[in-house]
């Protein structure tokens, strides 16, 4: 309703536009709109623009806090010794497997959620206050609980996994410490994968999926050929969101681990070059290409599935 | 029938996989130290390890846990009014105003809210020691400000894209004030809106974990989550599990609260916004 009348009237504007210059009463909205939307613009721009372009200046130096009388342009240099460095390859072969598999499980126990979600017709709100539970709580109180879960001192999950000792030690080697950290990832974020999907789920018209039953599709079928591709958007939107929140990963690591025994991703690298080791120089050049790297998968995603992240959000 | 009882299971996984590990986090919380230190693995704990409230008394009589509760209660407040107020002016001007930039404003607010975090901690390290903001509370509340924008802007442009504003109008045809029109029609109507955009902004700030460790050095600003890794010292492989747990638990108790009491708004704030908090 509201959103007819604004567009006459910005048609009815556009009309006299073309008479007149500009319209004063246009000119007036452009200049109240920018006066309401310019303390937003600053403080976003204030903690993200200015640092990073301040993190691409220092990045040409070698610069640490502890000798900061020491500090002399290097040019590109730190960029190379990240980029030769086969620690920063590996820490990124680990991030990039923690993104692929999180996403990976989140979205089919996700959408699993979400049709169970869809369908339910009692305890709804017990159901959705519950899952409301791993969203709110605290990523590092998430990482804390499976920690302990996964200790064979303390926790429970050595007695309960059949074929697993009651002292296995799940940190003490690369592939189960990673296998705990994804368990604690994918355990928080799945609620927020789901929620999304709902409101995808929400849009498939049941009269469509009613067609398809009559003219003898099967349940699979259904799935397939009407159900997912009539959700493509929320479902790419959940991804691209969930990917590169994925591939930040951080909080569960400095807990679980503290990066040991290879299971260090990069921004966990990044923190621990600039705040512990006090390395702003080194640091910063880090900062930069996960900023990068970031820029590129974003723009992987939105390519490579052809998400129209504007028109997504009028339909969820 | 097949397919009610396929509903039931799927609730029943549901509420395990909630549920259950905050089951054992409380479970643990009642573990009692001296079991943690010799091993006790179980879910329960096991007969004569039982702590009572004791680690719940032993947290809450730690000073640096009280005042990282104060300090997060603090912080994630300021943060979350201030952030709600920007965002409804914005929000506001782009649900109703037509103007230059307005695709500028929701491109920046999406690029912020995929920024990658610790690449910030760095530089904002460095200039927070310059002008003296590292270690004090506004020296979280304007990162936790700039990174709820974005889910604020884009949650509470969302609603007010489905407010009849007309209404406003037609108050004043029927005499009303334009103060009037807007505080008796347009409050009321916004109200559940920015009202979500603050739940949401709230479980942000809560969470933080990453600006709360590395722009904080002592007590005086280390909010939870930070606060819950210091208080415990740094070796991740000998811990006091059960301490810990009491610790955690306190911390989750306003999340469930408040998703007790507001479970409807956010819902429907998640779906709308389709923007991570």
């Amino acid at each position: 309703m509201s959103t007819a009348t604004a567009s006459t009237d910005s048609k009815r504007d556009s009309k006299r536009d073309t008479r007149l210059p500009a319209s004063n009463r246009a000119k007036a909205e452009t200049r109240l709109g920018q006066k309401l939307v310019a303390p937003a613009i600053v403080v976003m721009l204030l903690v993200t623009a200015f640092p990073m372009l301040r993190a691409l200046y220092l990045s040409v130096f070698n610069y640490s806090l502890t000798a900061p009388e020491d500090r002399e342009a290097v040019g590109l240099s730190n960029y190379l010794t990240a980029l030769t460095d086969p620690l920063f390859w590996k820490v990124t072969a680990v991030t990039v497997l923690y993104m692929v598999v999180t996403v990976a499980i989140e979205l089919v126990i996700g959408f699993a959620f979400a049709m169970v979600m869809h369908r339910i017709i009692f305890a709804r709100g017990l159901i959705r206050t519950s899952i409301l539970i791993p969203y709110g709580i605290i990523t590092v109180v998430s990482g804390f609980a499976w920690q302990f879960a996964f200790t064979y001192q303390n926790g429970f999950v050595n007695q309960w996994l059949p074929f697993i000792g009651d002292t296995f030690n799940w940190f003490g080697d690369t592939t189960p410490a990673v296998i705990a950290i994804m368990v604690s990832e994918i355990w928080k974020t799945t609620p927020f994968m789901s929620l999304l999907l709902l409101a995808g789920l929400a849009q498939v018209s049941e009269d469509m999926l009613e067609a398809a039953k009559v003219d003898g599709a099967t349940w699979w079928q259904r799935l397939w050929k009407v159900i997912l591709p009539n959700m493509r958007a929320a479902i790419m939107v959940a991804v691209l969101f969930r990917a590169l929140d994925a591939y930040r990963i951080f909080d569960n690591i400095f807990v679980m681990t503290a990066g040991a025994v290879g299971t260090e991703s990069i921004s966990f690298l990044t923190y621990r070059q600039t705040i512990e080791q006090f390395q702003l120089g080194m640091g910063s050049a880090l900062s930069v290409l996960l900023f990068l790297s970031v820029l590129l998968i974003a723009f992987g995603i939105v390519k490579l599935f052809k998400v129209d992240l504007a028109s997504a959000r009028q339909e969820g | 029938m097949r397919n009610k009882v396929g509903i039931f299971i799927g609730c029943v996984l549901i509420l395990l996989w909630c549920l259950l590990p905050v089951a054992w986090i409380i479970s643990l919380s009642f573990k009692s130290q001296a079991a943690i230190t010799n091993g006790s693995p179980g879910f329960f704990p096991a007969s004569g390890d039982g702590a009572g409230w004791s680690n719940y008394s032993d947290v809450l009589a730690n000073d640096q846990f009280r005042r990282a509760i104060l300090n997060s209660i603090g912080i994630s407040l300021i943060a979350t009014v201030l952030s709600v107020i920007i965002a409804t002016l914005a929000a506001y001007a782009i649900a109703r105003l037509e103007f230059k930039g307005k695709k500028f404003v929701l491109t920046m607010a999406l690029a912020i809210a995929m920024f990658p975090v610790v690449s910030l901690v760095g530089p904002l390290f460095d200039m927070w020691r310059t002008i003296g903001l590292y270690d004090t509370w506004p020296g979280l509340i304007i990162p936790y400000m700039s990174f709820t924008l974005p889910l604020a802007i884009w949650t509470l442009s969302a609603f007010f894209r489905e407010i009849p504003w007309e209404l406003e109008q037609a108050a004043q045809v029927d005499g009303a004030t334009s103060w009037q029109a807007f505080r008796r029609v347009i409050v009321p109507l916004a109200a559940p809106g920015v009202f979500t955009a603050a739940i949401l902004t709230f479980f942000f700030a809560w969470n933080d974990f990453v600006f709360g460790i590395s722009l904080t050095s002592t007590e005086s600003a280390r909010p939870i989550p930070a606060a819950l890794t210091f208080f415990v010292g740094a070796d991740p492989f000998n811990r006091p599990a059960s301490l810990l747990a009491a610790g955690a638990v306190v911390s989750t108790i306003p999340i469930i609260f408040i998703v007790l009491i507001f479970q409807r708004k956010i819902v429907a704030g998640l779906t709308s916004g389709a923007v991570k908090g």
